[in-house]
């Protein structure tokens, strides 16, 4: 009786409850039920134009479960797909790497600067994010082309008679992903560098130390998780990146994110689609999950 | 031999800010140079010119892709600092509720899950709605709902931050003057947080007016927005045109951010002004 009293005079409706449930509301809507949609959609028929094929059916008192997993024997047996899979994983790590090879150290010395410029050598990092990421990925085009500025460049100084061919090659490929997830790298690794100790580093000094055997012993590890934090931040939507790929890649690189595309908008298969889609969230669940301890650890830091 | 490292040091770091930020800005300065050349030819300069503009503006496809894009980017960041604001809320005030490491998970993974990925799902989710209720149709709405997902999770990291390092004993002290909880809420926190709520505004209108990927899985006919007729012109190969775009995107960003800053530091200033004042008296 109480609880029906409660309920009824809207007890239960607090505050907290509110501000918690419009959010989390908002998240089930248009993130968590997609992704189930999308798994149960991976286990239908392809029935041209109806992707909605039904999975339980109930005739004379019999319930019958049609799983169909043919969509993801065909990807696990089909070379393409494979060979897809395994060349965005290596894109992803090559553009992970170097990202990290050049943006630590710019970073690092970003951290080091004086406390007066660091702000403008922020704001120069982030400002390129307020221009458009597709106008700026469409600019390399220009860069690399045959007639582009690199090859007119070089053609002008003599240093070649004919046109390099950059384009659509994974050179081009890899310096627009760099390119375009540079600031992503950045970015933590300057918040984790920026907050170090420095007397860590006085200290290894007076006890003898190198600059180089104190940056490689103490400032390194004590900027793991900055490094984990702007490796994830590249590495995942590497993998499944499109806009690089269609614009600067070339029929030899492969990468799912552009395979999913035409999946979808060329053959119009949506359950293949799917499944390929599940498959690349199998894919990235590990560094995701990585990402979001590392983002809790940070949280109850601070 | 100490100062002679530090030297070297100081120098390489130069060297290494330099040629980073030349890479970055690269591409940038190359656009706006080219939308002024008079040539055909693209990547080869020939004179100054502003016909690129002028053909820009009578390109009726990519004037009306930038109405629908503003349309959508005003609502966008609109419903995205309001859901944000929400979210980082509930994860830098609530720490023990059911679902909180789900809920956790699900505001941050649209910052890094891959866009075709989100773009897929959410269709396959829109259009399963509209199987059973009629709507809504693919366009503007949908394009809506998407962006927002993404802008949400922007606008939630950058409220956030601002609510941790905010000063908690101002809302406290508000709680034992007897304000209700909504009132603390409108009248303490949200004057405190309004420059995050400002920014995250601003970063969730570009992105919204930027994205490709997501508009592409959501638009329906006849609702292209300006980046998804951009990018079909730029799979073709270059477009002046399109370089005009981005010249005029950098004017307007570079005003923008001057100005923003600009604003910022006499509010800073004024403060600063304040505090000292009330100090003398």
């Amino acid at each position: 009786m109480n609880f029906l009293k409660n309920l009824l005079t809207l007890r239960w409706l607090t505050g907290r409850r509110v501000v918690i449930a419009v959010p989390f509301l908002w998240l089930a809507f248009a993130f968590l039920v997609p992704f189930l949609i999308v798994l149960r959609i991976s286990f239908t028929e392809s029935d041209m134009g109806n992707p909605f094929g039904t999975l339980m059916t109930l005739a004379d008192g019999v319930i019958t479960l049609k799983v169909k997993i043919s969509n993801y024997l065909f990807i696990a047996e089909d070379e393409l797909y494979v060979l897809t899979y395994l060349s965005s994983i290596k894109f992803a790590a090559i553009t992970t790497a170097l990202c990290l090879i050049i943006g630590y150290p710019f970073a690092y010395f970003m951290a080091r600067a004086k406390p007066t410029v660091r702000p403008v050598l922020l704001m120069l990092v982030m400002l390129p994010f307020w221009t458009s990421f597709l106008l700026r990925i469409y600019a390399w085009k220009g860069i690399l082309a045959n007639n582009g500025i690199v090859n007119n460049f070089l053609i002008g100084i003599g240093a070649i008679s004919e046109p390099l061919h950059l384009m659509n090659t994974q050179f081009s490929l890899i310096i627009g992903m760099v390119y375009a997830y540079l600031p992503f790298m950045i970015l933590p690794l300057y918040a984790n560098l920026v907050k170090m100790d420095t007397r860590f580093l006085e200290a290894a000094a007076d006890l003898g130390a190198t600059p180089l055997q104190a940056f490689w012993r103490i400032t390194v590890p004590l900027s793991k998780s900055g490094i984990i934090a702007g490796s994830m931040l590249v590495f995942i939507p590497a993998i499944g990146e499109y806009v690089i790929p269609e614009l600067l890649g070339g029929p030899e690189t492969l990468m799912i994110g552009r395979q999913l595309w035409d999946e979808f908008f060329t053959n119009n298969d949506w359950p293949l689609a799917s499944s390929v889609t599940v498959v690349v969230i199998l894919l990235i669940l590990v560094p995701m999950a990585i990402f979001n301890k590392y983002k809790a650890e940070q949280e109850a830091r601070s | 031999m100490k100062s002679n490292t530090t030297f070297m040091q100081r120098w390489f770091g130069r060297g290494w800010l330099s040629m980073g930020y030349l890479f970055l800005y690269l591409p940038i300065v190359v656009l706006v140079v080219f939308s002024f050349n008079s040539s055909r030819q693209d990547m080869v300069w020939s004179g100054f010119s502003l016909q690129w503009y002028a053909a820009l503006m009578n390109d009726a496809e990519i004037i009306s892709g930038l109405g629908l894009s503003l349309r959508i980017a005003l609502m966008t960041a609109c419903a995205s600092v309001v859901l944000g604001t929400f979210a980082a809320f509930v994860l830098d005030r609530y720490h023990r509720f059911t679902g909180r490491t789900l809920f956790a998970g699900m505001v941050s993974a649209p910052l890094v899950m891959p866009e075709v990925i989100i773009g897929l799902s959410l269709l396959l989710m829109l259009v399963s709605v509209q199987k059973v209720f009629g709507f809504p149709e693919r366009g503007l709405m949908t394009i809506w709902i998407g962006h927002t997902l993404l802008g949400m999770a922007y606008a939630a990291v950058v409220v956030q931050s601002r609510l941790q390092e905010m000063n908690k004993s101002l809302e406290e002290a508000a709680m034992d003057l007897g304000c209700k909880p909504y009132q603390v809420f409108f009248l303490v926190t949200l004057p405190n947080i309004k420059q995050a709520l400002g920014s995250a505004w601003l970063l969730t209108f570009t992105l919204s007016l930027d994205d490709v990927v997501l508009s592409a899985f959501l638009s329906g006919p006849g609702s292209s927005t300006m980046p998804i007729v951009i990018f079909s012109r730029a799979r073709l190969g270059l477009d002046p045109r399109v370089n005009a775009v981005a010249a005029l995107t950098i004017l307007v960003v570079t005003i923008g951010v001057i100005a923003s800053s600009l604003y910022i530091a006499r509010n800073e200033r004024l403060r600063q002004k304040q505090i000292s004042s009330a100090a003398k008296v």
